[in-house]
């Protein structure tokens, strides 16, 4: 894997990643998502549905825990994943967890990591990890890490055997991958842990950069335990820390605000569970990612139905910052009534297949009547709309606008 | 010299079915909104080959429609049931009239604007959904009462209201409301549904606002018993409807009764005249019925047996959640051109299963393929001359051996000409 660097502005890197897999032939943009999978499949997709969103990412996102009940099957397959997942094209990563499922706290220790597949818990070593990872043959996987900082206050002490841990798993599948052959051509992502301690963070960072890793995930930061200001200063002090030809990939970040916040930060890759969650809510994206000040379209956005809409939204909420399942101020939810008899399309002027071929008024009686076709809808369309914000980003970075980009995603955050 | 016969005669009848004379007169006036040309006939059985054209274009009979209950195809886009092959789908009217209701639907365009289909929509008129759906219905000569599920409502579904909002989602085909009994009861019960499924027949072509560009089917009743479904025939086939239906059947009765008055039903129907068998969509029961001479059927079960992980398959079906496939990497069907085969094995979709809502939609894919396939084939077959070899390799791919053929299939096949070797 390659990372060419176009352009630094204020901490947001713009650029390409090339030979991204074995197969050669992909590239990257980054800032940019990955595709969020579950058992490599697109939430409520087919292969040809998935066909229809335009900007899919490259490379798509599995998480083991989903994989670890299969990892039998896999071995007995040979073929890797893959190409079991009928995806025999696109770009493998894997990570350790599914980010939209919390994993209860407590149970790692010096030895394993546990991960909830679709049978309960799972007890990873190193070495079996790595044996998963062989049938699996990921293009990129993360490391066997332990992340369990994230449930609330933890100790220092506690912050620091994250760390520990995390480099002695390291170390270990690292060596491991030397004697396994199946793994030769699989990139290891190291992880950096350390809850929100500083100096543990740090030094997870600067022990990680030793290492032979592909790239580095950001481990830690979903849910709300930190504060947002800690949040961001830990970002900044350790993306300081790691070199810079290599990506930086965070999970579990999703908030089109809280994206731009990351990228300011030096963060090149997120994943795309936040339409997934939207889409489970019966909710559309339906914010406006246009950052060019063009002043037709402007006076739409302030005397029309983008308004109209977002207007109501305010009155019955509040202000706080949210949870995964909670409706954030950058979507609609379609199951409310006003939607029954409306005509237009989700997002005037969006060219995904639902907007192209679908009313609110049939979303909301698909919701409704709770008729499948109403989730893959939804998710066409957020997937669309959340890869076209992507895209945004890298033009916005480009032309040295991505202030005005964050100005008009931070008044919508409102 | 003979007297010239009395116009009030032998049709007279205590319980009643009006003459034809004047709804006859009203519906012939409008040009049609359907024809059939029949293509090819089986020089042996009544299986035929036909082009119907609709409103919404043409249809290559016999057909298989997949229900779409709510206005949706159960996960698949309008796109993706386009590509399959499908040109004449079903929306249920008594789900449909109650959410969203006809009135939005209208102003959506219709049922094809709203769930946005551009090809032929059928609709059935809401009394079966009601009498099997809802517990106190109840059937007086005006019409079905019953009490709404979801506001509580008494609600009277007549013969008028169920065509005004057939006209309002503006189905290609529109079926009239008909008097429903279960196809396990007999007695008098039968007899007065039947008549009253005439008189209700009158009432929707008077009530039928756009004759031009909706075809209204009629519905043959009378059980199982033959001479109450031969007068429903006689009366029915005299009216100018555009179609029939053979109702009041695959309701759990025997399979022997079925058969003989699907036969019945078609010996007596114009040969003019497309002929749907509803409620049908067993392979088998498809193969015999066409061979019998129908040309329409529907059924939910492909659709809904695929969300319980059942795939179709020409020998049988696959339960994929089963232990057994959770390593067979072989697709569900090796001859089949579906979207799920030429990418998906049995392994993929048996984990998918406890994972995603997708794999579902997989497996709803392949089975509406695989009815559409299988009348495709039959199809081909009756234009080629071959239908009942066909019958024949079809009869023992599915069962292996003679010895496992349904008696009822074998007779039935039988009495129009096909000996099963
Ligand atoms: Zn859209
Ligand atoms: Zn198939």
């Amino acid at each position: 894997m390659k990372l060419s660097l176009s352009k630094i502005v204020d901490g947001c890197r713009l650029g390409t990643l090339t030979n991204l897999s074995r197969k050669g032939v992909q590239s990257m943009d980054i800032p940019g998502c990955l595709l969020y999978t579950r058992m490599g499949s697109a939430p409520h997709l087919t292969h040809d549905t998935l066909q229809t969103v335009k900007g899919v990412p490259v490379v798509a996102q599995l998480s083991l825990s989903t994989l670890a009940d299969l990892h039998e099957v896999l071995a007995e397959y040979k073929e890797g994943a893959a190409k079991f997942i009928g995806m025999a094209e696109s770009v493998l990563y894997c990570s350790l967890h599914d980010p939209v499922i919390c994993s209860p706290p407590g149970y790692n220790n010096n030895k394993t990591v546990s991960i909830w597949g679709c049978g309960g818990r799972i007890e990873m070593t190193a070495s079996k990890f790595m044996t998963i990872q062989q049938v699996i043959q990921p293009d990129w996987f993360q490391c066997l890490s332990d992340g369990d900082t994230i449930a609330g206050e933890i100790s220092k002490k506690r912050a620091k055997k994250s760390v520990d841990r995390s480099l002695s798993f390291l170390d270990e599948c690292l060596q491991l991958q030397e004697e396994l052959p199946g793994l030769q051509k699989s990139l290891i992502i190291g992880v950096i842990e350390g809850g929100d301690v500083l100096e543990e963070r740090l030094r997870s960072a600067k022990e990680t950069a030793k290492r032979p890793v592909a790239g580095f995930i950001l481990d830690g930061f979903q849910g709300s335990a930190m504060t947002k200001e800690t949040k961001l200063q830990l970002l900044s002090s350790v993306t300081a820390e790691l070199p810079e030809e290599k990506p930086r990939l965070i999970h579990g970040i999703g908030r089109p605000d809280e994206v731009l916040e990351c990228v300011e930060r030096g963060v090149d890759i997120f994943d795309s569970c936040f339409p997934y969650q939207v889409t489970e809510r019966g909710c559309a994206l339906f914010f406006n990612y246009n950052y060019q000040p063009d002043p037709e379209t402007e006076v739409i956005q302030e005397n029309g139905q983008t308004d109209v809409r977002k207007e109501d939204d305010e009155k019955s909420e509040n202000v706080t910052p949210s949870g995964p399942q909670e409706m954030t101020h950058f979507e609609i939810c379609l199951k409310e009534k006003r939607y029954q008899d409306d005509f237009g399309p989700l997002v005037k002027g969006c060219s995904c297949y639902c907007c192209q071929n679908h009313s609110c008024a049939y979303i909301h009686h698909l919701l409704v009547t709770n008729e499948l076709l109403a989730g893959v809808l939804l998710m066409t369309h957020n997937f669309q709309h959340y890869f076209g914000f992507f895209c945004s980003i890298r033009d916005a970075l480009k032309e040295n606008k991505l202030d005005q980009l964050k100005k008009s995603v931070n008044s919508q955050a409102l | 010299m003979s007297s010239p016969p009395s116009p009030s005669g032998a049709l007279r009848h205590v319980t009643g079915a009006p003459e034809a004379g004047a709804a006859m007169a009203a519906s012939s006036t409008a040009p049609a909104a359907l024809s059939l040309r029949v293509v090819a006939e089986c020089g042996r059985s009544r299986a035929r080959a036909c082009e119907l054209r609709l409103p919404h274009g043409t249809v290559e009979c016999p057909v298989f429609m997949p229900v779409g209950t709510q206005g949706t195809m159960k996960g698949l886009t309008a796109s993706q049931l386009d590509r399959l092959g499908c040109r004449l789908c079903l929306g249920n009217t008594y789900h449909l009239g109650m959410r969203p209701g006809p009135d939005l639907i209208k102003k959506a365009n219709g049922l094809h604007g709203f769930m946005n289909w551009s090809r032929n929509l059928l609709t059935d008129s809401g009394g079966f959904q009601m009498v099997s759906l809802v517990e106190l219905s109840e059937v007086t000569e005006e019409g079905v009462q019953f009490c709404s599920p979801y506001d509580g409502k008494e609600i009277l579904l007549t013969p008028e209201k169920s065509i005004e909002i057939q006209n309002a989602l503006g189905s290609d085909i529109m079926m009239q409301l008909d008097d429903v009994v279960s196809s396990t009861v007999s007695g008098p019960r039968v007899e007065e549904a039947m008549f009253r499924s005439i008189r209700w027949l009158d009432r929707c072509i008077a009530a039928h606002s756009q004759p031009s560009k909706q075809n209204l089917f009629a519905i043959i009743q009378g059980g199982l018993d033959p001479t109450l479904r031969t007068k429903c025939l006689e009366e029915m086939s005299k009216r100018d409807v555009p179609g029939f239906a053979i109702g009041g059947l695959s309701g759990g009765e025997a399979k022997d009764h079925f058969w003989r008055m699907v036969a019945l039903s078609t010996d007596h129907l114009p040969r003019s005249k497309p002929r749907y068998l509803m409620g049908v969509g067993y392979a088998t029961d498809l193969v015999v019925c066409v061979a019998l001479g129908c040309d329409m059927f529907d059924c939910v079960f492909p659709t809904r047996t695929a969300r319980f992980g059942s795939a179709l398959v020409p020998w049988g079906s696959l339960q994929l959640k089963n232990k057994q496939y959770a390593k067979d990497f072989r697709p569900i069907d090796e001859n089949c051109h579906c979207p799920t085969c030429q990418r998906y094995s049995r392994a993929f979709l048996n984990a998918l299963f406890r994972i995603d809502t997708a794999a579902m939609h997989h497996v709803t894919v392949h089975n509406i393929a695989y009815q559409l396939n299988l009348m495709r084939s039959i199809r081909e077959s009756i234009i080629e001359q071959r239908f009942p070899e066909f019958v024949q390799n079809f009869m023992k791919t599915m069962y292996g051996n003679s010895d496992h053929y349904p008696q009822w299939a074998t007779e039935a096949l039988d009495s129009v000409g096909i000996t099963l070797e």
